[in-house]
Protein backbone atom coordinates (compact mmCIF):
# COMPACT_ATOMS: atom_id res chain seq x y z
CA UNK A 1 0.00 0.00 0.00
CA UNK A 2 1.28 3.18 -1.41
CA UNK A 3 -0.66 5.24 0.67
CA UNK A 4 -1.42 4.61 3.96
CA UNK A 5 -5.39 6.00 5.24
CA UNK A 6 -3.76 8.44 7.73
CA UNK A 7 -1.73 10.33 4.89
CA UNK A 8 -4.90 10.85 2.72
CA UNK A 9 -6.69 13.86 3.24
CA UNK A 10 -10.37 12.14 3.32
CA UNK A 11 -13.74 13.53 2.77
CA UNK A 12 -16.26 13.73 5.51
CA UNK A 13 -19.54 12.04 3.66
CA UNK A 14 -22.51 14.35 3.85
CA UNK A 15 -24.83 14.08 7.30
CA UNK A 16 -27.50 16.59 8.38
CA UNK A 17 -27.29 17.74 4.83
CA UNK A 18 -28.89 14.79 3.38
CA UNK A 19 -30.45 12.87 5.97
CA UNK A 20 -34.44 13.43 5.72
CA UNK A 21 -35.88 14.48 8.73
CA UNK A 22 -37.77 12.14 11.01
CA UNK A 23 -40.41 13.34 13.11
CA UNK A 24 -39.10 12.03 16.10
CA UNK A 25 -35.49 13.43 15.36
CA UNK A 26 -37.18 16.68 14.83
CA UNK A 27 -38.63 16.35 18.22
CA UNK A 28 -35.67 15.55 20.02
CA UNK A 29 -34.50 18.53 18.41
CA UNK A 30 -36.99 20.84 19.72
CA UNK A 31 -36.54 19.08 23.16
CA UNK A 32 -32.57 20.22 23.00
CA UNK A 33 -34.08 24.06 21.95
CA UNK A 34 -36.86 24.32 24.48
CA UNK A 35 -34.11 23.51 26.92
CA UNK A 36 -31.93 25.83 25.86
CA UNK A 37 -35.03 28.66 25.36
CA UNK A 38 -35.78 27.68 29.50
CA UNK A 39 -32.50 29.19 30.27
CA UNK A 40 -33.10 32.25 28.71
CA UNK A 41 -36.85 32.24 30.77
CA UNK A 42 -35.54 31.48 34.21
CA UNK A 43 -33.68 34.82 33.45
CA UNK A 44 -36.77 36.67 33.06
CA UNK A 45 -38.60 35.15 35.79
CA UNK A 46 -35.15 36.21 37.89
CA UNK A 47 -35.65 39.96 36.66
CA UNK A 48 -39.24 39.34 37.54
CA UNK A 49 -38.53 37.99 41.08
CA UNK A 50 -35.80 40.64 41.86
CA UNK A 51 -38.03 43.29 40.47
CA UNK A 52 -41.20 42.59 43.06
CA UNK A 53 -38.24 42.48 45.64
CA UNK A 54 -37.03 45.86 44.58
CA UNK A 55 -39.41 48.68 44.81
CA UNK A 56 -42.12 49.37 42.82
CA UNK A 57 -41.04 51.55 40.27
CA UNK A 58 -38.42 48.55 39.42
CA UNK A 59 -42.01 46.25 39.18
CA UNK A 60 -43.53 49.05 37.35
CA UNK A 61 -40.59 48.57 34.07
CA UNK A 62 -40.93 44.77 34.34
CA UNK A 63 -44.68 44.59 34.50
CA UNK A 64 -44.54 47.65 31.42
CA UNK A 65 -42.01 45.25 29.31
CA UNK A 66 -43.55 41.71 30.09
CA UNK A 67 -47.16 43.36 28.91
CA UNK A 68 -46.08 45.00 25.80
CA UNK A 69 -46.78 42.98 23.05
CA UNK A 70 -43.05 41.61 22.49
CA UNK A 71 -43.43 41.18 26.14
CA UNK A 72 -46.34 38.74 25.72
CA UNK A 73 -45.28 37.11 22.82
CA UNK A 74 -42.03 36.23 24.60
CA UNK A 75 -43.84 34.80 27.43
CA UNK A 76 -46.24 32.92 25.51
CA UNK A 77 -42.93 31.50 23.54
CA UNK A 78 -41.68 31.15 26.87
CA UNK A 79 -44.68 28.95 28.52
CA UNK A 80 -45.08 26.62 25.39
CA UNK A 81 -41.63 25.80 25.50
CA UNK A 82 -41.67 25.26 29.40
CA UNK A 83 -44.93 23.16 28.65
CA UNK A 84 -43.15 21.09 25.47
CA UNK A 85 -39.64 20.22 27.38
CA UNK A 86 -41.66 19.11 30.51
CA UNK A 87 -44.40 16.75 28.40
CA UNK A 88 -40.93 15.95 26.73
CA UNK A 89 -39.43 14.91 30.07
CA UNK A 90 -42.78 12.66 30.85
CA UNK A 91 -41.86 10.95 27.69
CA UNK A 92 -38.13 10.04 28.62
CA UNK A 93 -40.22 9.11 31.86
CA UNK A 94 -41.94 6.01 29.73
CA UNK A 95 -39.24 5.36 27.54
CA UNK A 96 -37.26 4.85 30.73
CA UNK A 97 -39.84 1.98 31.68
CA UNK A 98 -38.96 0.27 28.02
CA UNK A 99 -42.05 1.56 26.25
CA UNK A 100 -42.74 3.83 23.22
CA UNK A 101 -40.03 1.77 21.34
CA UNK A 102 -42.17 0.80 18.72
CA UNK A 103 -43.97 2.33 15.40
CA UNK A 104 -46.27 4.21 18.12
CA UNK A 105 -42.80 6.64 18.71
CA UNK A 106 -44.49 8.51 16.08
CA UNK A 107 -47.84 8.96 17.42
CA UNK A 108 -46.36 9.76 21.50
CA UNK A 109 -43.84 12.56 19.37
CA UNK A 110 -47.18 13.71 17.70
CA UNK A 111 -48.94 13.78 21.67
CA UNK A 112 -46.19 15.60 23.00
CA UNK A 113 -45.96 18.34 20.44
CA UNK A 114 -49.97 18.34 20.40
CA UNK A 115 -50.86 18.73 24.05
CA UNK A 116 -48.07 21.58 24.70
CA UNK A 117 -49.69 23.56 21.89
CA UNK A 118 -53.18 22.64 23.81
CA UNK A 119 -52.29 22.91 27.08
CA UNK A 120 -50.16 26.52 26.16
CA UNK A 121 -53.53 28.06 24.51
CA UNK A 122 -55.10 27.06 28.24
CA UNK A 123 -53.01 28.31 30.45
CA UNK A 124 -53.34 31.43 28.57
CA UNK A 125 -56.59 31.43 28.36
CA UNK A 126 -56.82 30.80 31.85
CA UNK A 127 -54.44 33.32 32.88
CA UNK A 128 -56.18 36.01 30.76
CA UNK A 129 -59.88 35.66 32.31
CA UNK A 130 -58.50 35.89 36.36
CA UNK A 131 -56.54 38.96 34.63
CA UNK A 132 -59.81 40.06 33.53
CA UNK B 1 -18.17 17.91 18.56
CA UNK B 2 -21.24 19.44 16.76
CA UNK B 3 -20.33 20.50 13.39
CA UNK B 4 -23.01 21.50 11.35
CA UNK B 5 -21.65 21.91 7.83
CA UNK B 6 -18.98 20.01 6.12
CA UNK B 7 -15.49 20.61 6.30
CA UNK B 8 -14.06 21.82 3.11
CA UNK B 9 -12.29 19.26 1.39
CA UNK B 10 -16.15 17.65 2.03
CA UNK B 11 -18.22 20.06 0.20
CA UNK B 12 -19.84 18.30 -2.60
CA UNK B 13 -19.98 19.78 -6.01
CA UNK B 14 -21.89 19.35 -9.17
CA UNK B 15 -20.44 16.38 -11.57
CA UNK B 16 -20.75 14.46 -14.88
CA UNK B 17 -24.36 13.71 -16.37
CA UNK B 18 -23.58 10.21 -18.07
CA UNK B 19 -25.14 9.55 -21.69
CA UNK B 20 -28.30 7.83 -21.43
CA UNK B 21 -28.10 4.30 -22.94
CA UNK B 22 -29.17 4.29 -26.68
CA UNK B 23 -32.69 3.36 -27.24
CA UNK B 24 -33.86 2.34 -23.71
CA UNK B 25 -37.65 3.49 -23.12
CA UNK B 26 -38.09 3.34 -19.16
CA UNK B 27 -35.35 5.57 -17.44
CA UNK B 28 -34.96 5.77 -13.89
CA UNK B 29 -32.38 9.12 -12.98
CA UNK B 30 -29.53 8.33 -10.43
CA UNK B 31 -27.61 10.87 -8.66
CA UNK B 32 -24.64 9.21 -7.03
CA UNK B 33 -22.18 10.74 -4.76
CA UNK B 34 -18.29 10.05 -6.39
CA UNK B 35 -14.94 10.84 -4.83
CA UNK B 36 -12.07 9.32 -5.78
CA UNK B 37 -9.08 9.70 -3.73
CA UNK B 38 -6.50 10.07 -6.74
CA UNK B 39 -7.66 13.21 -8.29
CA UNK B 40 -7.39 15.56 -5.16
CA UNK B 41 -10.45 16.81 -6.20
CA UNK B 42 -13.46 17.40 -4.08
CA UNK B 43 -16.62 14.97 -4.15
CA UNK B 44 -19.27 15.54 -6.87
CA UNK B 45 -22.45 14.25 -7.43
CA UNK B 46 -22.57 12.48 -11.32
CA UNK B 47 -26.07 11.58 -12.80
CA UNK B 48 -26.93 8.26 -14.52
CA UNK B 49 -29.67 7.03 -16.11
CA UNK B 50 -30.91 3.07 -16.21
CA UNK B 51 -32.61 1.42 -18.37
CA UNK B 52 -35.36 -0.36 -16.23
CA UNK B 53 -36.14 -2.87 -19.15
CA UNK B 54 -32.96 -3.95 -18.97
CA UNK B 55 -31.81 -4.02 -15.11
CA UNK B 56 -33.28 -5.71 -11.89
CA UNK B 57 -36.04 -3.90 -9.59
CA UNK B 58 -33.97 -2.80 -6.72
CA UNK B 59 -30.92 -0.43 -6.14
CA UNK B 60 -28.65 -2.27 -6.01
CA UNK B 61 -29.31 -3.70 -9.06
CA UNK B 62 -29.21 0.08 -10.50
CA UNK B 63 -25.58 0.19 -9.84
CA UNK B 64 -24.51 -2.63 -10.77
CA UNK B 65 -25.98 -1.86 -14.06
CA UNK B 66 -24.12 1.95 -13.77
CA UNK B 67 -20.68 -0.35 -13.46
CA UNK B 68 -20.93 -2.80 -15.64
CA UNK B 69 -22.54 -0.88 -18.95
CA UNK B 70 -22.00 2.58 -18.12
CA UNK B 71 -19.25 3.39 -15.85
CA UNK B 72 -16.71 0.88 -14.31
CA UNK B 73 -14.89 2.78 -12.33
CA UNK B 74 -18.23 3.48 -9.72
CA UNK B 75 -16.84 1.84 -6.42
CA UNK B 76 -19.48 0.16 -3.70
CA UNK B 77 -19.68 -2.51 -1.39
CA UNK B 78 -22.06 -5.47 -2.22
CA UNK B 79 -21.65 -9.33 -1.85
CA UNK B 80 -24.88 -11.29 -1.34
CA UNK B 81 -27.57 -9.24 -2.95
CA UNK B 82 -30.25 -10.71 -0.03
CA UNK B 83 -30.12 -8.31 2.84
CA UNK B 84 -27.78 -10.82 5.15
CA UNK B 85 -24.22 -9.86 4.89
CA UNK B 86 -24.66 -5.94 5.29
CA UNK B 87 -22.07 -4.60 2.59
CA UNK B 88 -24.41 -2.75 0.62
CA UNK B 89 -25.52 0.09 3.48
CA UNK B 90 -25.47 3.27 2.29
CA UNK B 91 -27.92 6.18 2.15
CA UNK B 92 -30.34 5.97 -0.03
CA UNK B 93 -33.18 8.67 -0.94
CA UNK B 94 -32.01 10.36 2.79
CA UNK B 95 -32.50 6.77 4.69
CA UNK B 96 -29.63 4.79 5.59
CA UNK B 97 -30.90 1.02 4.53
CA UNK B 98 -29.28 -1.88 1.99
CA UNK B 99 -28.88 -1.11 -1.50
CA UNK B 100 -30.11 -5.36 -2.42
CA UNK B 101 -33.18 -5.03 -0.24
CA UNK B 102 -34.38 -2.06 -1.68
CA UNK B 103 -36.65 -1.63 -4.34
CA UNK B 104 -35.73 1.46 -6.71
CA UNK B 105 -39.42 2.90 -7.17
CA UNK B 106 -39.06 2.92 -3.30
CA UNK B 107 -36.75 5.66 -2.64
CA UNK B 108 -37.66 7.99 -5.17
CA UNK B 109 -37.50 11.75 -4.56
CA UNK B 110 -38.62 13.65 -7.31
CA UNK B 111 -38.16 10.30 -9.37
CA UNK B 112 -34.78 10.57 -9.08
CA UNK B 113 -32.87 7.84 -7.02
CA UNK B 114 -30.31 9.75 -4.79
CA UNK B 115 -27.10 8.07 -3.59
CA UNK B 116 -24.04 8.52 -0.74
CA UNK B 117 -22.24 6.54 1.56
CA UNK B 118 -22.99 6.11 5.13
CA UNK B 119 -23.47 9.71 6.84
CA UNK B 120 -20.70 11.09 8.96
CA UNK B 121 -18.07 8.69 7.55
CA UNK B 122 -14.64 9.30 6.36
CA UNK B 123 -15.15 8.27 2.67
CA UNK B 124 -12.33 5.50 0.74
CA UNK B 125 -14.00 5.97 -2.09
CA UNK B 126 -17.36 6.73 -3.89
CA UNK B 127 -19.91 4.46 -1.45
CA UNK B 128 -17.31 2.73 0.42
CA UNK B 129 -16.87 4.24 3.81
CA UNK B 130 -14.41 3.26 6.37
CA UNK B 131 -15.65 1.43 8.88
CA UNK B 132 -12.68 1.48 11.10
CA UNK B 133 -13.74 2.81 13.95
CA UNK B 134 -16.84 1.07 13.82
CA UNK B 135 -15.57 -2.51 14.12
CA UNK B 136 -13.40 -1.13 16.83
CA UNK B 137 -16.57 -0.36 18.63
CA UNK B 138 -17.90 -3.44 18.58
CA UNK B 139 -14.38 -5.36 19.79
CA UNK B 140 -14.59 -3.51 22.27
CA UNK B 141 -17.93 -4.60 23.54
CA UNK B 142 -16.08 -8.38 23.55
CA UNK B 143 -18.96 -9.57 21.68
CA UNK B 144 -18.17 -13.73 22.72
CA UNK B 145 -19.50 -15.60 25.26
CA UNK B 146 -17.25 -15.17 28.72
CA UNK B 147 -17.72 -17.61 32.11
CA UNK B 148 -15.93 -18.07 35.10
CA UNK B 149 -17.45 -21.65 36.31
CA UNK B 150 -15.59 -24.57 34.21
CA UNK B 151 -16.57 -25.55 30.46
CA UNK B 152 -19.33 -28.11 30.64
CA UNK B 153 -18.60 -31.43 28.85
CA UNK B 154 -20.82 -30.83 25.78
CA UNK B 155 -22.52 -27.55 25.29
CA UNK B 156 -23.91 -24.74 27.41
CA UNK B 157 -27.34 -25.28 27.97
CA UNK B 158 -29.67 -22.27 27.93
CA UNK B 159 -33.71 -22.68 28.27
CA UNK B 160 -36.06 -21.92 25.37
CA UNK B 161 -36.84 -19.22 27.37
CA UNK B 162 -33.67 -17.52 27.66
CA UNK B 163 -33.28 -18.45 24.21
CA UNK B 164 -35.86 -16.16 22.93
CA UNK B 165 -34.73 -12.93 25.44
CA UNK B 166 -31.95 -13.21 22.29
CA UNK B 167 -34.25 -12.59 19.66
CA UNK B 168 -34.10 -9.16 17.76
CA UNK B 169 -30.52 -8.52 19.31
CA UNK B 170 -28.61 -11.63 17.51
CA UNK B 171 -30.08 -10.80 14.32
CA UNK B 172 -27.54 -7.38 13.83
CA UNK B 173 -25.60 -8.04 10.45
CA UNK B 174 -23.09 -5.37 11.39
CA UNK B 175 -24.19 -3.26 8.00
CA UNK B 176 -23.85 0.38 9.97
CA UNK B 177 -26.83 1.76 8.96
CA UNK B 178 -28.04 2.50 12.56
CA UNK B 179 -24.77 4.12 13.98
CA UNK B 180 -24.36 6.53 10.99
CA UNK B 181 -28.10 7.37 11.27
CA UNK B 182 -27.72 8.94 14.58
CA UNK B 183 -26.80 12.72 15.00
CA UNK B 184 -25.14 11.86 18.36
CA UNK B 185 -23.07 9.06 16.80
CA UNK B 186 -22.23 12.11 14.30
CA UNK B 187 -21.11 14.38 16.48
CA UNK B 188 -19.73 11.86 19.12
CA UNK B 189 -19.05 8.85 17.16
CA UNK B 190 -15.09 8.77 19.03
CA UNK B 191 -16.66 8.10 22.13
CA UNK B 192 -20.16 7.15 21.95
CA UNK B 193 -20.36 3.20 21.09
CA UNK B 194 -23.28 3.63 18.69
CA UNK B 195 -26.46 2.17 18.50
CA UNK B 196 -25.14 -1.14 16.40
CA UNK B 197 -22.27 -1.59 19.12
CA UNK B 198 -24.72 -1.21 22.13
CA UNK B 199 -27.33 -4.07 20.61
CA UNK B 200 -24.51 -5.84 20.87
CA UNK B 201 -23.61 -5.09 24.18
CA UNK B 202 -27.00 -5.73 25.31
CA UNK B 203 -27.03 -9.35 23.03
CA UNK B 204 -24.16 -10.52 25.60
CA UNK B 205 -26.07 -8.64 28.72
CA UNK B 206 -29.34 -10.47 28.42
CA UNK B 207 -27.84 -13.89 27.53
CA UNK B 208 -28.17 -16.29 30.65
CA UNK B 209 -24.72 -17.81 29.88
CA UNK B 210 -22.85 -15.31 29.97
CA UNK B 211 -20.81 -14.94 33.43
CA UNK B 212 -19.51 -10.96 32.99
CA UNK B 213 -22.71 -8.99 33.14
CA UNK B 214 -21.44 -6.50 35.95
CA UNK B 215 -18.07 -6.39 34.18
CA UNK B 216 -19.84 -5.81 30.74
CA UNK B 217 -22.08 -3.02 32.49
CA UNK B 218 -18.99 -1.11 33.93
CA UNK B 219 -17.13 -0.74 31.06
CA UNK B 220 -20.91 1.22 29.08
CA UNK B 221 -21.26 2.94 32.63
CA UNK B 222 -19.69 6.64 30.67
CA UNK B 223 -21.26 9.72 30.27
CA UNK B 224 -19.95 8.61 26.43
CA UNK B 225 -19.96 5.33 25.39
CA UNK B 226 -23.88 4.56 26.59
CA UNK B 227 -25.53 7.96 27.79
CA UNK B 228 -24.65 10.14 24.84
CA UNK B 229 -28.25 7.91 23.30
CA UNK B 230 -30.83 10.90 23.22
CA UNK B 231 -33.44 8.49 22.11
CA UNK B 232 -33.42 10.40 18.97
CA UNK B 233 -34.64 6.90 17.41
CA UNK B 234 -33.67 7.16 13.74
CA UNK B 235 -31.75 3.78 14.52
CA UNK B 236 -34.92 2.05 14.64
CA UNK B 237 -36.13 3.91 11.88
CA UNK B 238 -33.22 2.94 10.08
CA UNK B 239 -32.47 -0.82 10.32
CA UNK B 240 -32.82 -3.02 7.37
CA UNK B 241 -33.84 -6.04 9.51
CA UNK B 242 -36.29 -4.29 11.50
CA UNK B 243 -34.47 -4.57 15.21
CA UNK B 244 -34.71 -2.30 17.28
CA UNK B 245 -31.34 -0.66 18.74
CA UNK B 246 -33.15 2.36 20.94
CA UNK B 247 -34.79 -0.37 23.20
CA UNK B 248 -31.80 -2.28 23.69
CA UNK B 249 -29.62 1.04 24.78
CA UNK B 250 -32.82 1.44 27.34
CA UNK B 251 -32.93 -1.95 28.33
CA UNK B 252 -28.94 -1.12 29.31
CA UNK B 253 -29.92 2.08 31.00
CA UNK B 254 -32.72 0.43 33.03
CA UNK B 255 -29.76 -2.50 33.77
CA UNK B 256 -27.43 0.27 35.34
CA UNK B 257 -30.34 1.59 37.49
CA UNK B 258 -31.33 -1.73 38.81
CA UNK B 259 -28.00 -2.94 40.00
CA UNK B 260 -27.93 0.39 41.92
CA UNK B 261 -31.00 -1.00 43.87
Amino acid sequence: MADSPQRIDRPLSPHLQIYRPLFTMMMSIVHRITGVGLYFGMAILVWWLLAAATSPSAYATFSAVAGSPIGLLVLFGFTWALLHHALGGVRHFIWDFIHGFGPERVLLAKATLAGSVVLTVVVWIIGLALKG
Amino acid sequence: MVELTLPKNSQVTTGKTWPKPAGAKKLTEFRIYRWNPDDGKNPRIDTYYVDREDCGPMVLDGLIYIKNKIDPTLTFRRSCREGVCGSCAMNIGGTNTLACTKGMDEVLVKGVVNIYPLPHMPVVKDLVPDLTNFYAQHASIEPWLQTDTAAPEKEWRQSKDDREKLDGLYECILCACCSTSCPSYWWNGDRYLGPAALLQATRWLKDSRDERTGERLDYLEDPFRLYRCHTIMNCAQACPKSLNPAKAIAEIKKMMVERQI
